[in-house]
């Protein structure tokens, strides 16, 4: 995984009213060792800038199960991350295989991981529908053969 | 609610690293080797124990502000987990008891779930 800082953000943790913290993931396919390394970044910045901890939690469990299910499941992709003031907008694209029924993946159980995923305590088919519950705004599209995108915003209060 | 140091002396544990915050207070646990479970019904100020030993339990804890990991029967972890748990000051113990006895001695002592039920599943 690498990250790149990119917009405005000049390493000073003080937001105005106008700023955006930019970040940029790439997620590598089958990189066990660093899941979850984008999530704990995310968090750390949230909490610098004085995100409410119960806010930064819900964006880095979100974060976290799109950075797990695209090792997982995908060939590799990225996930884009913009830190608003008042909200944090998640972007995360990966290539291949896409998902052929997306409202069957929603669904809480339903899963194609296998037995070695299940084995890290993970692949059991809430990835998805946890992403979901995380957001205040989520959408994901899908193609097979192509890859899946998946948009995640939560609001601070 | 209970101290982790208080938590250690009730299930003997062997602390692996966070020695410097026994005085963190616990108000619920969640016993589970389903990490994607963790991220969905835990609240902060939780601890977790668990039969799984590998990295993605502590990425767990740090994502879900959990309190600190007990792994039961006897389980422990390589040292690239406890590295990192140092890293993210979350404390890891161990303790020779099985998961359903361990938290039957936490439930004895007043700390409970973090839901009461989860609704079923319909089919």
């Amino acid at each position: 995984m690498t990250m790149e800082y990119g917009g405005v953000w000049n390493g000073c943790l003080e937001m105005n009213s106008r700023q955006v913290i930019q970040l940029e993931f790439f997620l590598e396919a089958g990189d066990f060792s660093t899941a979850g390394e984008a999530s704990s970044q995310i968090k750390r910045i949230l909490q610098q800038i004085g995100v409410k901890a119960e806010t930064a939690r819900r964006i880095a469990i979100g974060a976290y199960e799109a950075e797990m299910n695209v090792i997982i499941h995908s060939l590799g992709g990225k996930m884009r991350v913009a830190i608003l003031p008042d909200r944090t907008d998640i972007s995360v694209e990966d290539n291949g295989p896409g998902i052929a029924d997306v409202k069957l993946a929603m669904q809480e159980g339903y899963s194609t991981a296998p037995d070695h995923i299940r084995d890290m305590g993970f692949g059991a088919g809430m990835g998805l529908p946890n992403m979901a519950r995380c957001s205040d705004e989520f959408s994901i599209t899908s193609e097979v053969g192509v890859g899946t995108k998946i948009r995640m915003v939560i609001h601070h209060p | 609610m209970l101290k982790l140091a208080e938590v250690n002396a009730l299930l003997c544990t062997e602390v692996l690293c966070g020695q410097e915050n026994m005085e963190r207070e616990i108000v619920t646990a969640c016993g589970a080797d389903l990490m994607s479970d963790v991220l969905v019904y835990t609240k902060e100020k939780t601890l977790l124990l668990t039969g799984l030993t590998n990295i993605q339990v502590v990425r767990t804890a740090e994502v879900g502000d959990l309190m600190g990991i007990i792994f039961v029967r006897g389980k422990r972890p390589g040292p690239e987990v406890i590295e990192m748990a140092k890293a993210k000051s979350i404390p890891l113990m161990l303790t020779e008891l099985s998961m359903f006895d361990a938290c039957g001695i936490l439930h004895d002592y007043g700390i409970r779930g973090c839901v009461e039920r989860v609704p079923r599943n319909e089919l």
